[in-house]
């Protein structure tokens, strides 16, 4: 028992360090960032864990775009500083991190998650704070939204958002595809995975066709045979699977072991160099949705890729681009700002109209959503290839 | 009926894995009277051993029968040296403490394992060790052939793996009643102390039941990689507790019994999410457990002891 003291002191110091008014803290932000000479931007990402690939895709590129404004002079004559804290791909992480870099770090800009449960834990965080929060791929709708139903006022993306995905994916099945019967297996415990197998099923149904099952799984299962044999015995033309990368990438594997060989069909979730490691050509004739494409040949586009491949000697995947997005985003809106104060920061925010974006022309709308084009990607020998662009 | 018969081969194919595991709880069960929590995480360790091999030995770029045999017998050695490492310095000072302390010292253990492969890498070597939290694609180790049986389909691997199953179970069961070592088994089983008086070396006995137990959970963690090969320091937990619940139901201590259990385990699970939800895979897991407690408390295969008083 000689350590009861020191804790219990530490509890005390601990809950006095809590008490502190949360209202009070977005003006100390401001006070500290006006003092400093650096403006610190919090990063919150999945640098590990299932979906690894996603955070280390955005954040390379927040820092390129970072980085290039700093050698232009940086934002009001001040260099941007990236403080990233990694999440593990876990939702509680990611609201502890929040928490750190709102009222340790005293960052002026919140960017991330990819994943919108990851989001879902940060935007309440932002919001309280008077923080301004970009995500740049979390796609479900209830990630600017609080649980009334109101736009959240300081979080934003600069993505489109999963009824218009799912729209995306049901359109291109039925008239590209020509299928009429689907069957749906969704990530049950993931929201952006039940938000698009949602809105893919609703536009689907409208479009004449049909959902002849629909199935659940969960990220961290291994086996998923149970649910495909169901799958198989209903006989669909194809498969809507809108999960992350790690579990599609096995589904599809295990998908092609029970003899099926009906296209596999998805969302931005799978876009990471790691389904194809695993996958090793066994989603070929599928295709999924996303943001951009890195074969785009507009000038934008190409020279974003070639940068990137110079620093980081890799393609960038769509995260990247997302990312990289979100960050000019912020700058943008920063370097307009009267000052770097949260609520000064938002307002510029919410004007963002036809900014030039490597992901295309963003423009926040009212429900701080940005309206943009998806392409579809078709997958053939073990690689995305560009099918077609649906505008919204 | 074909869709009854596949999901028979796809519930077998799960079963055997839990079953393997739960060998392994129920044997140092059976002579500690030790609920060894850690060993899900030699399972994990078992796995990741094979993967480093396989990458060491270049299985991914030509994989053939002598490379996979090494990987094999490679990881059951490091897991049985795990195995000796855990009981020697975790469990065997403790022997004398009431049963509980040994209990959170296999939780503690268990954490250790867990907590310690997501480390970031130390980067001594090519591929990250420890390897972190992100799942890594584990590189097959035989080419893999499918048949398709009237719609059924099925592979080399899944019968590979029933076959080392139930050979590994026969094997027990032969080293359990068969040899001097099973009968000191059960000597030690029945009384550490009375067997120590009878010339018994109690803690060979002991270790050597972890050599066993480790040994089979390095092979169901090769099993698992072989067909389903992304990898990663969790992967252990739920599959751990599966076949804990299998060991229980068949009777823990009982060989046989852990070997039904897990496979009466791996074709509810299969049959329930392949009929009914598959949100309820793990609720009719344990449902099954405490449905078994209740009739039969002392599981199906195992033997109600009085207590002495």
């Amino acid at each position: 028992m000689h350590h009861a003291r020191p804790l219990a002191l530490a509890a005390l110091f601990a809950v006095a360090g809590c008490e502190k008014k949360p209202a009070e803290q977005p003006r100390a932000a401001a006070a500290a960032a006006e003092a400093g000479g650096k403006i610190l931007i919090g990063h919150v990402a999945s640098m590990t864990g299932p979906q690894a690939t996603f955070g280390d895709s955005t954040d390379k590129a927040i820092r390129l775009a970072l980085d290039e404004q700093n050698k232009k002079g940086g934002v009001k004559g001040r260099e941007l500083v990236l403080k990233t804290l990694d999440d593990q791909g876990k939702p509680e992480e990611a609201s502890v991190a929040t928490t750190r870099l709102v009222s340790q770090d005293k960052v002026t800009v919140l960017l991330g998650e990819v994943a919108s449960s990851r989001s879902l834990a940060m935007a309440p965080i932002a919001d309280l704070n008077r923080v301004p929060m970009i995500t740049p791929s979390s796609t479900n709708p209830r990630v600017t939204k609080d649980d009334a139903g109101k736009t959240r006022p300081y979080v934003f993306r600069v993505c489109f958002i999963d009824p218009f995905q799912g729209t995306v994916m049901a359109k291109y099945a039925r008239e590209n595809l020509k299928v009429t019967k689907v069957a749906i297996l969704r990530d049950v415990a993931n929201d952006y995975s039940v938000g698009l197998a949602d809105f893919f099923a609703a536009k689907f149904q409208e479009l004449g066709g049909k959902i002849v099952t629909d199935q659940s799984y969960q990220d961290k299962d291994k086996d998923f045979k149970a649910q495909l044999t169901a799958l198989k015995s209903k006989a669909p033309e194809a498969i809507y699977v809108p999960g992350y990368y790690g579990a599609v990438a096995l589904i599809a594997r295990q998908a092609r072991e029970l003899g099926m060989k009906q296209p596999l069909l998805g969302g931005d979730g799978w876009d990471s160099g790691q389904l194809f490691e695993v996958a090793k050509g066994a989603l070929d004739g599928g295709a999924f949705s996303n943001h951009y494409t890195h074969e785009n040949p507009a000038p934008i586009i190409q020279d974003f890729v070639r940068r990137y491949k110079e620093r980081f000697g890799a393609v960038p995947d769509s995260l990247a681009a997302q990312g990289y997005d979100a960050a000019l985003v912020a700058i943008d809106a920063m370097q307009r700002a009267r000052d770097l104060s949260g609520p000064a920061i938002r307002e510029q925010l919410e004007q963002t109209r036809g900014f030039q974006g490597v992901t295309g022309l963003i423009t926040i709308d009212a429900d701080h959503n940005a309206v943009k084009p998806a392409v579809v990607l078709a997958i053939e020998k073990n690689q995305a290839k560009y099918a077609t662009t649906i505008n919204p | 009926m074909t869709e009854f018969l596949q999901h028979l081969v796809n519930g077998l194919s799960v079963g055997t894995i839990y079953a393997l595991i739960a060998l392994g709880y129920t044997m140092v069960y059976g002579v500690l009277k030790l609920i060894n929590f850690a060993h899900g995480d030699v399972y994990m360790v078992g796995a990741f051993a094979g993967f480093y091999l396989s990458h060491a030995l270049g299985v991914e770029q030509d994989p053939t029968i002598p490379k996979a045999f090494v990987v094999f017998v490679g990881s059951m050695i490091i897991c049985g040296l795990l195995g000796v490492a855990i009981e020697r310095f975790a469990y065997r000072p403790l022997r004398q403490r009431p049963r509980l302390t040994s209990l959170i010292t296999a939780i503690g253990v268990s954490f250790l394992l867990e907590y310690g492969f997501q480390l970031p890498s130390f980067g001594l070597t090519r591929q990250p060790f420890p390897p972190g939290p992100t799942p890594r694609f584990f590189p097959q180790p035989f080419e893999r052939v499918a048949w398709d049986l009237g719609g059924v389909a099925f592979s080399n691997l899944d019968v590979v793996s029933l076959a080392v199953a139930f050979g590994f179970m026969l094997l027990l069961q032969l080293v359990v009643y068969r040899t001097r070592f099973g009968t000191a088994m059960r000597a030690v089983s029945f009384d550490p102390q009375i067997a120590g008086l009878m010339g018994v070396n109690v803690n060979r006995v002991i270790a050597g039941t972890f050599v066993l137990g480790s040994v089979l959970a390095a092979v169901a963690g090769l099993l698992v990689a072989g067909s389903r090969p992304s990898i990663e320091p969790l992967m252990g937990l739920m599959h751990g507790l599966k076949a804990f619940v299998a060991a229980v139901f068949g009777g823990i201590g009982n060989v046989p019994g852990a070997m039904v259990g897990g496979l009466v385990l791996g074709l509810a699970e299969e049959y329930v999410a392949g009929y009914l939800l598959s949100s309820y895979r793990d609720a009719i897991a344990f449902a099954i457990l405490i449905a078994m407690l209740l009739v039969r408390p002392e599981g199906l295969f195992g033997r109600a002891r009085a207590e002495k008083v």
